[in-house]
């Protein structure tokens, strides 16, 4: 019991008995909650809705349709649904229905898309009503069976009973009779104040098979018949496959084809991938690498420089009063200029996908952060339309933003297409999984702070110049060419808002898009908007003679929310109080993914170059807590993944290609280099916030202010590696 | 053709002498609870024990493992009763993704059984695994935990 249950791999989830087409809720989505025509499991179980299907002998299946890849949401939303649905936690498993499912139930179970920390946030809504929904409905049917008024009855944990006759039964028992009601048209959610199962830190649901070696990842899925791809997709980025020399490799041992994939890459299909693998590394391969083979870090660091020159084009995304005036007016003036590299997202299983495909049917296995988007992969790649196709999945290694894109999955139908009715998995090595990223993207930022003559600041220029990611991912988000996002952080209102007011201020973006692919990384652009923006600040502090909370705290009258996170971490970690002897102290906030967050560090830092980490404190604001045991893994692992794209990240550019191949050159921090993260929650309600990415914002800047404290250098370029600069 | 003794059963293998044993675990033997996540030897991903020490499976050939005792994440409960530290994991929640923690589990196994009552230093000393979810912090008090039973 309690045990998230994988896919199988051979059978259909579920027999949909009918189109279920009930009372939609109004957010946009037609969710169909139950009835007239009962909807069952594939064991025969009725679905009281499409949230939930109860067994007879009282488990309660919860399904979840955002993507579990280690960050807790599908525990969390199986908190959500069981708190409304008031079973028994210890009876509740959980189960993904497939993209291809929702499709035919006219998108019974809303958006599947787990990333910009939206699993539990923009679901919660609706699944809580799923849970309260069943709930009413398995109440009526006691009600009903017993024939007294459903008010009179009541239930705790899946158990009903009606007090004034003395009767009881079980969820178990009358699920089938509520799967054959009308669901109500209107249900009240609980106060989260009343929660006894959502608002703890219960243990996960999917732990057990991560100990004992059999979790099922993309990596480890076994069909019968099955063989096994590697590939190489051209190393330049937007060049071509001119030729292979297929001869060579035909008789190695193992290889069975070798295959064209796109007009990019080859793939060699062997019994094993280790054959696969060895035989595509023996095989000569011809690139036409293009015109972007020119490019390297050195011209795109030039190209985003030009940009921030004032005479060059940018979009306006922050603004009021009359900066240039008021920096030209001013009595001081600071100035600086920082950067931020492509960074990859590593996830520790490389990016891999299983698919077969005959004349009249496609389908694929692999971990994903969004069904819907392979399962819109899988259509586009194999041709055939949406009943003949869908896609299982299983648990990521990993996804921090990687698994949100398709491009490995097009690969492995375009590739199983070549060999229809064998099912193949496409694994790709960890030198393809570095060459072939979808990177966070790379800017500059040249920022320019102006104080009146009694040390007030009055003018604030923060001018980014660099890559888009909706330019290149989601064209159909820009506003009349300019990303939105890319102001994360420093935005004027919304989920992403600035903390500070300036009398006059301007955030501007120069939209330069180099050749290398960018994408969605833990935090996206408040990883580089909060070291530029918190650094700054911490430089215009000492600009001053201020201390760099005091001075923070002057410009966030208007920012209640926002200021309580920064008090919350100052208070913790003690800033009014010396630090230990040798031990500085640095500190940072930013508001992203709707929660508002803060950090502190302390570090001590020998030979001018070694760091040592000793104390970490994280706050954060994300309205509501679901599970406060995952948010501090949460929080904890953001500043892992932060302070480890910081420190040794970093993905440069050498004629078109990513330099870094593996771990020896793109490495990631250890257990030695890591302390203890001492979260604080304060979640102040009446909003829902992220958690999986807000507070990898504040993780480096609250490691550089802290250098600057204990060094007198400023450090505005990253990663810590290429100046030489390491963990003690 | 090798012969490689895996958790106490001779698996005799269609392999070549200088495949990875990891490869060999994971496709000719069929446990895939031993992770590839470089090949390089750098993340601990694929953490066995050979002859009781850890090892990262993927820098070690076929050739060299033969004769040995191997031991994978599949073998390291003795029959139903988990390995402590693989019941400290659950009680204390200590997987995200999971993806390293089968080479985590063994490494931390492998430390114990040298040294049951570890320090912070000699954690950090023998724990170099990658995580890239970062689960360092429920790693540690994890192996306290165990430590202090």
């Amino acid at each position: 019991m309690n045990k998230h249950v994988s896919p199988k791999m051979n059978r259909r989830a579920f027999v949909v008995g009918t189109a279920a087409v009930g009372a939609g809720l109004a957010i946009g989505l037609d969710l169909p909650f139950g009835g007239p025509a009962v909807v069952r499991a594939a064991d025969g179980s009725p679905e009281v809705n499409a949230w939930v299907v109860v067994k007879p002998d009282d488990t309660v299946v919860i399904r979840i349709a955002r993507s579990e890849m280690g960050q807790g949401s599908l525990t969390g939303l199986a908190q959500l649904v069981a708190e409304e649905l008031e079973c028994d936690w210890s009876k509740v498993t959980t189960e993904y229905p497939t993209p291809g499912q929702s499709v035919a139930r006219k998108r019974a179970w809303g958006d599947f898309s787990t990333g910009g920390s939206r699993g539990i946030r923009s679901s919660q809504d609706y699944v809580r009503k799923g849970g309260a929904t069943a709930r009413v409905m398995l109440i009526e049917a006691a009600a009903n069976e017993w024939k007294v008024p459903a008010s009179e009855c009541t239930v705790a944990k899946g158990v009903i009973t009606h007090k004034a006759s003395g009767k009881t039964t079980t969820y178990g028992k009358v699920a089938e009779a509520a799967a054959k009601l009308t669901p109500p048209a209107d249900v009240k959610l609980k106060d989260p104040k009343d929660w006894t199962i959502a608002g703890k830190g219960l243990l996960r649901l999917d732990t057990a098979d991560k100990t004992n070696g059999t979790m099922i990842y993309g990596i480890d899925v076994k069909l019968p018949g099955m063989l096994n791809a590697a590939i190489k997709d051209c190393p330049v980025f937007g060049g071509k496959l001119k030729s292979y020399d297929e001869a060579k490799v035909a008789g190695m041992k193992g290889v069975k084809k070798v295959v064209k994939v796109g007009d990019t890459a080859v793939a060699v299909v062997a019994d094993t991938w280790w054959h696969a693998k060895t035989a595509l590394e023996a095989m000569p391969i011809v690139w036409d690498e293009g015109e972007n083979a020119k490019v390297s870090s050195e011209s795109i660091a030039k190209w985003l420089a030009e940009g921030l020159d004032d005479a060059q084009p940018a979009y306006v995304g922050n603004k009021n009063g009359d900066v240039k005036a008021a920096i030209a007016g001013a009595a001081k003036k600071v100035e600086a200029v920082y950067n931020y590299p492509y960074q990859n997202h590593a996830t520790m299983e490389p990016m891999n996908a299983t698919a077969l495909y005959t004349a009249d049917k496609c389908e694929v296995w692999c971990g994903t952060q969004n069904g819907e988007a392979v399962f819109a992969a899988v259509l586009e790649a194999s041709g055939l339309p949406a009943e003949k196709c869908d896609m299982y999945k299983v648990m990521p290694g990993g996804g921090f933003g990687r698994r949100g894109q398709t491009d490995y999955v097009r690969q492995a139908v375009l590739i199983a297409k070549q060999m229809p009715g064998t099912p193949i998995k496409l694994l790709w090595s960890r030198e393809e999984d570095m060459a072939h990223g979808r990177y966070h993207p790379v800017t500059q930022c040249k920022m320019t702070g102006a104080f009146d003559a009694n040390n007030n600041l009055v003018a604030l220029h923060y001018r980014l110049s660099g890559q888009s990611i909706l330019f290149s991912l989601r064209p159909e988000a820009l506003q009349n060419g300019m990303d939105p996002a890319a102001f994360q952080g420093v935005a004027q209102s919304g989920e992403a808002a600035i903390g500070y007011s300036v009398p006059n201020l301007l955030v501007e973006h120069a939209m330069r898009n180099p050749h290398v692919p960018p994408g969605f990384w833990r935090g996206v652009n408040v990883n580089h908007n909060a070291i530029y923006m918190e650094c700054f600040m911490d430089e215009l502090a000492h600009s001053v003679g201020q201390d760099p909370l005091e001075f923070r705290r002057k410009l966030m009258g208007n920012h209640p929310k926002h200021l309580a996170v920064l008090n919350a971490v100052a208070e913790k970690i003690g800033w009014d109080k010396p630090a230990p002897q040798g031990v500085y102290r640095g500190i940072a906030q930013v508001m992203g993914y709707g929660s508002y967050v803060a950090g502190a560090a302390e570090i001590s830092v020998t030979e001018g170059s070694k760091i040592k980490v000793h104390r970490i404190v994280a706050s954060t604001d994300p309205g509501y807590v679901v599970n406060p045991a995952q948010v501090e893994r949460q929080i904890a692992g953001s500043f892992v993944y932060g302070l480890s794209a910081l420190f040794y990240g970093g993905c440069t550019v050498k004629d078109g290609k990513i330099e870094q191949t593996n771990f020896d050159t793109f490495n990631s921090m250890r257990i030695n280099e890591m302390p203890k993260v001492e979260s604080v929650m304060v979640p102040s309600g009446g909003f829902w916030g992220g958690v999986g990415e807000p507070t990898i914002g504040v993780a480096a800047p609250a490691v550089l202010n802290a250098y600057f404290a204990a060094t007198g250098k400023r450090i505005r370029s990253v990663p810590l590696r290429d100046q030489n600069i390491t963990f003690a | 053709m090798a012969n490689l003794t895996i958790n106490g059963k001779t698996f005799t293998l269609d392999v070549e002498p200088d495949t990875p044993l990891l490869w060999a675990i994971r496709e000719n033997a069929g446990l895939t609870g031993t992770k590839y996540g470089c090949g390089i030897a750098q993340c601990g991903a694929c953490t066995v024990h050979m002859d009781g020490v850890a090892m990262r499976s993927c820098g070690v050939s076929v050739s060299e493992a033969e004769g040995k005792k191997i031991t994978t994440i599949e073998g390291l409960a003795s029959g139903d009763t988990l390995h402590k530290v693989q019941a400290a994991w659950i009680a204390k929640d200590v997987p995200q993704c999971g993806y390293c923690q089968s080479g985590m589990i063994m490494a931390v196994a492998a430390l114990l059984a040298e040294k049951p009552k570890p320090t912070d230093a000699d954690i950090d000393e023998a724990i170099t695994n990658i995580c890239r979810c970062g689960t360092f912090q429920q790693v540690r008090e994890a192996i306290h935990t165990i430590a202090s039973a």
